[in-house]
């Protein structure tokens, strides 16, 4: 319908999902572009980027090409902020629905389990949690995913909370829906909006947290990511300061594509609020 | 133009200029509504000391006019063309800042939600202070004292109590005369009402329509009553401006236009009040109860918390009443007193503390699981608010199946079905297409009706099913609901504020207050010669009624 008419009225919006059109493209186009591996080491060591040609980048402590790097971190950083975020909504979704929509004793139970994990800091969860599990790719994804459900379960309750009692979910009671209809059919539809919204953020919060423990090594070590270029570079801050500041960029620019689309996906979701700004 | 507007307006010039002069106004509405302008090329005068009703059913353009004075037009709406004149200056033609000094200085306005209208975390006091204060007048001593004075002029009954209250202490009657001493705090020459009284019940409506009719008189101020209630112009109105899709269709003295009206609209609006409320006798159905209900309590308790004491609210006190077959029961009180509860407590939304409900002699309350289920569908319900009450995410067509699908019909089938329903509440087939938002509200409600009959049920229980339509549509539906309910043989209990809607469709009338059965009785019975002094103050309180009293009462068969 208008809904991409309605997302494209926010510019900033469009402007991120242009740059996040680039990065999957460079995510996806990485094996074709540089089909070696990029941990490789290829030329001399601290080539500054336009040194030599063939390494617009330059490379890296060890002679790797950083542009390399930076194509298949893409996929790395994409992938795992996509993956964790769909298990933290397949987690807190479910969570907030049964609370918001049961209430009672149920909902003091789910709550007091989510203020458990909300009282403890994310991303110290999330160093101890990879710490235990040995840094997999699938701890990460499962570290990120654990500490990042909460607000998914609390917004969605909110929303049940409130949706529950209009009155088209009375009707549904009253001609003999099932709970479980109840709360797929009729309530959980009109949650999606909020939480679509939440999610494109989440992606790039876990993009931001992956990259945070690959930068303390915690990171799977047989993939290059962004977060690990970092973190190798920075012994080398003084010498050779593009190893930091090249995936930094990628990092940045990323989560701010992500976060300026959420923002449209609001506007567009919740036509209303948009207007009257 | 303006030339000619002024030559127009010429006659009027020779007597005393009036107040409040609208000329040639057109304001254009933003591209892909329903039509071009809100109003269209519109012309009226309002002189000092005078009240003008300006009536219209929603969407006629009749806030509009009074949002363009106050410089208050929402985005998108624009001035296309004309003047109004306030004191022979255009006030379209001002700048926001001389605008603000227009506001509440020289002209108020009142309100319809008094709830949202007022800042739920300032006290009474210092709201009424802050309208000084933003016009930088008085010190802050005096402006106490002024707000005291105003509270006690639109008569609270603890003023100084008021002061220091919070809106949510207040009851909607007394917030909304809140909101008239705001307005009236600087002394304006003229009042904008914009339906301040839609909100309220019947004996609070009429207490702050005599409220703004003595102001009025007192302070010699003008006042532009914005409402579509005709009741409300026979009660209060000098002159009534009756608009159309944005056009005025007529305009005359109060009493002309109520007695003598001369297009047809006018006479349809006049006439679809159901005002002098003399119901028919009707044949009194089969006597054998459908549904029987004995000895219900109901007491919402708040927990309290550390600081609080715990509240107890007495919703149902002991009903007690039986319903026949076919037959049509309306339940009437103000609002808290019980009557939604009772409604919710029989189709099983709310759990009743103790009684009995039974419908064709088994007590539901001791029914469980399926049994329950079975017996619990042969009630259903039709909702107030024709928007909360469809979801907007399924199709009315599902929407009208979802009902015999979850109860094991076929889904084909039931859709099939749903169609038949949409033609027997007189909406088009194709609608089971069609998301609930491309309706409206009149619509919705047929949908909801349709729902509610898709399970076949022997009794509908109607929450104020129409309350939120206007009364052209209100009259449409109860004619529909009336026609349902003899082709189905169904029982209908009709659950209203509004005693002129009960007096149109109700058999038998139970009159509730704080939870209690005052009166019950035939619809007749109750309207000729009401029992209890709290039905003949819910009565007398029906606006228009004695004025329409005078004339010769209108057939009222003519639903």
């Amino acid at each position: 319908m208008n809904f991409f008419k309605r997302f494209a009225q926010n510019r900033g919006a469009l402007v991120g999902l242009i740059i996040l059109a680039l990065v999957v493209l460079l995510a996806l186009l990485a094996p074709f572009l540089y089909p070696d591996s990029p941990w490789r080491m290829v030329q001399r060591p601290f080539l500054a980027p336009g040194e030599i040609a063939g390494f617009p980048l330059g490379t890296d402590t060890m002679g790797r090409d950083v542009a390399a790097g930076l194509a298949h971190g893409a996929w790395v950083s994409l992938l795992i902020g996509l993956i964790s975020t769909v298990v933290a909504l397949a987690i807190g979704v479910p969570l907030g629905a049964l609370a918001g929509y049961f209430g009672g004793k149920i909902d003091d139970a789910l709550m007091r389990f989510t203020e458990f994990f909300q009282t403890i800091p994310n991303f110290a969860l999330a160093i101890v949690l990879v710490a235990i599990l040995e840094p997999s790719t699938v701890s990460i994804v499962l570290a990120i995913a654990i500490v990042s459900w909460p607000p998914v379960a609390r917004l969605v309750r909110g929303e049940f909370l409130s949706i529950k009692h209009r009155e088209y979910v009375e009707a549904a009671r009253l001609v003999g829906q099932t709970h479980r209809d109840i709360i797929i059919k009729q309530i959980l539809p009109n949650t999606l909006s909020p939480v679509i919204v939440l999610a494109s953020l989440m992606v790039a919060t876990a993009i931001l947290l992956e990259s945070s423990l690959s930068f303390l090594g915690l990171g799977d070590p047989d993939t290059m990511s962004w977060g690990y270029m970092i973190g190798a570079a920075r012994t080398v801050m003084r010498q050779a300061w593009w190893l930091s500041v090249i995936p930094g960029v990628a990092i940045l620019l990323t989560v701010l594509a992500l976060n300026l689309v959420g923002e449209g996906l609001d506007d567009a979701l919740n036509p209303q609020l948009a207007r009257a700004r | 133009m303006s030339e000619l507007s002024r030559n127009e307006g010429a006659s009027a010039d020779a007597s005393n200029a009036p107040l409040l002069r609208i000329e040639r106004l057109a304001l254009s509405l933003p591209e892909g509504a329903d039509r071009l302008y809100a109003v269209d090329n519109i012309n009226y005068e309002l002189n000092a000391g005078e009240i003008l009703c300006v009536v219209g059913e929603s969407g006629s353009g009749k806030s509009m006019t009074a949002n363009a004075v106050m410089g208050l037009l929402p985005q998108g709406v624009n001035v296309a063309q004309g003047r109004a004149l306030f004191h022979g200056q255009d006030v379209l033609a001002l700048s926001e800042i001389e605008h603000r000094e227009l506001r509440g200085q020289r002209i108020g306005m009142i309100f319809q939600e008094p709830m949202t209208a007022l800042n739920p975390l300032m006290r009474v006091g210092e709201q009424i202070a802050e309208v000084f204060e933003a016009h930088g007048l008085l010190t802050s001593k005096a402006r106490r004292e002024r707000a005291l004075a105003l509270l006690e002029e639109v008569r609270l009954p603890d003023p100084q109590a008021a002061l220091r209250a919070y809106p949510f202490e207040l009851s909607g009657g007394q917030r909304q005369r809140v909101m008239i001493a705001m307005a009236l705090a600087l002394e304006p020459e003229l009042l904008i009402a914009d339906e301040p009284t839609t909100a309220l019940d019947v004996t609070t409506q009429a207490q702050i329509l005599h409220l703004v009719k003595d102001l009025q008189t007192r302070r010699g101020m003008a006042v532009m009553f914005i409402t579509h209630d005709f009741g409300v112009v026979a009660e209060i109105a000098d002159r009534v401006c009756v608009m159309r899709m944005g056009k005025i269709v007529e305009m005359g003295e109060a009493r002309d236009v109520l007695e003598r009206p001369q297009h047809d609209y006018t006479r349809a609006l006049i006439e679809a009040i159901p005002g002098d409320a003399v119901p028919p006798t009707r044949d009194a159905g089969d006597t054998k109860p459908l549904l029987s209900v004995s000895g219900l309590d109901k007491v919402y308790r708040s927990s309290g918390g550390w600081f609080q004491p715990k509240r107890e609210v007495v919703a149902l006190d002991g009903i007690e009443f039986s319903l026949g077959r076919g037959e049509t029961l309306g339940i009437v009180g103000e609002s808290g007193s019980g009557k939604s509860t009772l409604g919710r407590c029989i189709v099983g939304l709310n759990t009743p503390d103790s009684g009995e409900i039974s419908l064709n002699g088994v007590d539901l309350r001791a029914l469980e699981g399926r049994e329950l289920r079975e017996h619990r569908q042969r009630i259903q319900m039709v909702f107030q608010d024709p928007y909360a009450s469809l979801n907007p995410r399924i199709k009315v067509g599902m929407a009208i199946a979802q009902g015999p699908i979850a109860n094991g019909v076929p889904k084909a089938r039931a859709l099939e079905q749903a169609r038949e329903l949409l033609a027997t509440v007189g909406l088009d087939a194709s609608a089971a297409e069609r998301f609930p938002h491309e309706f409206s509200g009149g619509q919705r409600q047929r949908i909801g009706i349709a729902r509610a009959l898709a399970l076949d049920p022997e009794l509908i229980v109607a929450d104020e099913a129409v309350s939120a339509l206007d009364v052209s549509i209100q009259a449409q539906v109860l004619a529909l609901l009336d026609r349902l309910k003899q082709e189905l043989e169904l029982s209908l209990l009709f659950i209203t504020h509004d005693l002129r809607v009960a007096a149109q469709i109700c058999d038998r009338l139970i009159v509730m207050q704080k939870g209690r059965i005052v009166e019950h009785g035939s619809a007749r019975e109750i309207f000729l010669s009401p029992q209890h002094a709290y039905t003949r103050e819910l009565l007398e309180a029906i606006p228009g009624r004695q004025d329409r009293r005078e004339t010769a009462p209108a057939a009222v068969g003519a639903i």
